[in-house]
């Protein structure tokens, strides 16, 4: 044993030393400026939000964006209370509005505190149901996309399906109709499954039904391509104005309808890995397909999920913006940097910095996940660094 | 080349029906029945409601009402539940005022962008190439509509020139040349508006794919052979990181709706994308649909004429 360990020592002894991809991912990270300001930015956003989520809410604020005080509204930036008119307690901390107040004398300062704890939920939960399909939907086609389903199950399937949708029109007696329908699928089913098990050939007019369609991959992915024909803007518009206004459809909206990039990420990733002898090895080891998925497979397909889930951000924090402009976002009591901007925009001329400090935030947010984002992408992937 | 049509086609049809099914499912199974968008309304009393329901099919179990609203898109007979005009009539109108800003904004995309990625790939790593790669970054993060307001209080500041709408009110008296300059300052900003990210989005890709070709053997030897440079970058280079783009003409299609719903929004721009807005506000069911089913047509097409373009351009693929 001894031996051996010492062996391997001078077999290591001329080599440099083994660098984690981690470490190698950060050396590379570190050189790339705009990467690293986006890492900055987004630190200090983080921690903003956060401490907006514990500075604004409880029973006495320390910064309370609901406070109305009509007669300080539309100061600007800096601008100090009036102490005859306000009360100790209405006003605001260190007794100015830092970022001035809006149309009702909300303190915009306390606003933004709190808007950015909920851009900071949106993304991360849209981003992270999304990540959640996608992992999910491109697991299935790159392990098990090869396997074809059969034309019985693709009965029950749409049996079942059509039972959900009467359900949820409220048509009673055709969705117990549906159910019933693809309850005999599966017993159908069932009784094939024993029959196979047997070992005998079952009836003729059984197999007939479980001919091979086509693969789970196929269904998959033409979903993707369902998913990709729709214009998404609009279509997260229509479900999010149709549903009752609350933040989390918004985030579960954004999160349904972004699900076909990493979808497609994850199938290639896997596609690949599975050919890979690490793969083959653990197979051969007896290892359970779920194990092998989530312990082996998942850590190496893990850089281009993170690489679009940080670009997927982003995008998310814009479209929320951009639905809270359109008057769809998240519902008055909260304070989102979309509603501030949008409720500033009729004061355009009045006051521009409603309409400048929620939009420059914006901006300067989405940005740092962009140039994060795409730091990371170059620095997680081999390919690019040659170039 | 015929089976490949032929395959797509078949394949293509049936995404378009689950596509038909997905949107009206997502439309008419959300909680709250259109009926209801003026519940206070005391001229609506609940006689009139069941007439609306017969009216428009709404009692009818869902899949009977899947296949008429189908059938009476196809052959013309679908109404808006708002004004019971035509659908196919209202679109068609508002589909011409969208073209202009589609067809601007797109030569504006595609006039800038190969410009400055192609100068940003020669000149890769310079001062020029670094601060297109930043910007680009910008136009992708802003927000539009915060952009589309800085746009409008510049020009309107500098220039003294209206911009919001399509021309301005009682400008059909004046002479022509006003007109046209009126048109056009009207169609400026939306139309840059809707450019801007095409041009970030598809300058870096110019810059990726050039970058790509001027590594090549043939460039190599072109400038072995002793040409200029001009000639091997815009002759041998730009040529072939062109045939990529060529494809691209058919992907810009569903651009027409796509990301217009904001832009035509500010700008009180009577296109496609405010229709559906309107539509979405009003709960007028038969307008989202047709405007959904519509760019899901566009789509598809552009990814036919696209594949099809592919073969065309590049005889080394076969699909």
């Amino acid at each position: 044993m001894t031996v051996n360990d010492q062996n391997i020592n001078e077999l290591h002894h001329g080599l440099a030393g083994e660098v984690s991809r981690f470490t190698e991912a950060w050396r590379i990270f570190k050189k790339n400026k705009l990467a690293m300001w986006g890492l900055i930015i987004f630190t200090v956003f983080f921690i903003v939000a956060v401490s907006g989520l514990f500075l604004t809410t409880g029973d006495d604020p320390v910064l309370d964006p609901a406070k109305v005080r009509l007669s300080e509204k539309l100061l600007r930036p800096f601008a100090s209370v009036d102490a005859e008119m306000i009360k100790p307690g209405d006003r605001p901390l260190f007794g100015t509005y830092l970022l001035g107040t809006d149309d009702l004398g909300r303190d915009i300062f306390a606003r933004m505190m709190q808007g950015a704890w909920v851009s900071l939920t949106v993304g991360f939960v849209a981003v992270g149901i999304s990540v959640l399909i996608g992992i999910v939907m491109g697991g299935i086609a790159g392990y098990y996309g090869m396997y074809r389903i059969k034309f019985m199950h693709v009965l029950f399937l749409i049996a079942f399906f059509c039972a959900l949708v009467f359900l949820a029109s409220g048509q009673r007696g055709l969705a117990v109709d549906s159910l019933l329908l693809s309850l005999l699928f599966v017993v159908i089913s069932m009784i094939y499954n024993y029959v196979s098990l047997e070992g005998t050939k079952g009836p003729v007019t059984l197999s007939l039904l479980f001919f091979d369609t086509f693969t789970v991959d196929t269904l998959i992915m033409r979903f993707v391509d369902i998913m990709l024909c729709f214009p998404s803007f609009f279509l997260i518009l229509t479900i999010v104005a149709i549903l009752p206004a609350s933040i989390y459809n918004i985030m579960i909206v954004i999160g349904l309808t972004s699900w076909m990039g990493t979808t497609r990420f994850v199938r290639a990733e896997f596609l690949s890995l599975r050919e890979q002898d690490f793969v083959s090895a653990a197979k051969v080891m007896g290892i359970p397909d779920l194990s092998i998925i989530f312990r082996h497979m998942i850590p190496n397909a893990a850089a281009p999920v993170l690489v679009s889930a940080t670009i997927g951000i982003a995008d998310a924090i814009l479209t929320e913006a951009g639905l809270s402009f359109l008057g769809f976002g998240v519902p008055p009591p909260h304070a989102t940097w979309g509603n501030i901007l949008s409720d500033g925009k009729r004061f355009l001329f009045d006051a521009p910095w409603l309409t400048y400090i929620p939009g420059l935030s914006i901006l300067v947010v989405v940005l740092s996940f962009n140039l994060f984002g795409e730091g990371l992408r170059d620095s997680l992937n081999p390919k690019l660094r040659k170039r | 080349m015929l089976s490949f049509t032929i395959r797509s086609l078949i394949q293509k049809l049936v995404t378009l029906f689950f596509i038909s099914i997905i949107s009206f499912l997502v439309v008419y199974l959300a909680p709250g029945k259109p009926s209801q968008i003026d519940p206070l309304n005391p001229k609506f009393t609940p006689e009139d409601l069941v007439r609306f329901q017969k009216e428009f099919n709404l009692d009818k179990p869902l899949h009977v009402q899947y296949y008429l609203y189908y059938k009476n898109l196809f052959t013309g007979h679908l109404k808006s539940w708002k004004d019971n005009q035509p659908v196919m009539g209202k679109i068609q109108e508002r589909f011409l005022n969208s073209l202009w800003l589609f067809v601007v904004g797109t030569v504006i995309t595609w006039c800038l962008s190969f410009p400055v990625g192609i100068s940003a790939a020669i000149r890769r790593g310079a001062l020029f190439d670094r601060s297109t790669t930043f910007l680009s970054y910008v136009l992708i993060s802003v927000p539009g509509f915060f952009f589309a307001y800085i746009l409008i209080i510049f020009v309107v500041n500098t220039f003294h020139v209206p911009v919001i709408a399509m021309q301005t009110f009682g400008m059909t008296q004046a002479d022509n040349i006003y007109r046209i300059m009126d048109r056009i300052w009207h169609l400026v900003l939306p139309s840059i508006l809707g450019a801007l990210g095409g041009i970030a989005l598809l300058s870096r890709y110019v810059r990726a794919q050039m970058l790509e070709v001027i590594h090549q053997d043939y460039i190599r030897t072109a400038r072995a052979k002793g040409l200029s440079e001009d000639v091997v970058y815009y002759k041998h280079g730009f040529r072939n990181a062109l045939l990529p783009f060529v494809t691209m003409f058919g992907l810009i299609l569903p651009g027409l709706i796509g990301g217009s719903v904001i832009t035509e929004s500010i700008f009180a721009w009577p296109g496609m994308g405010r229709m559906g807005y309107e539509a979405i506000l009003a709960r007028d069911y038969p307008i989202i649909l047709t405007l959904n089913f519509i760019v899901a047509v566009l789509v598809l097409i552009g990814t036919f004429i696209s594949d099809l373009l592919y073969m065309v351009v590049d005889p080394r693929i076969r699909l």
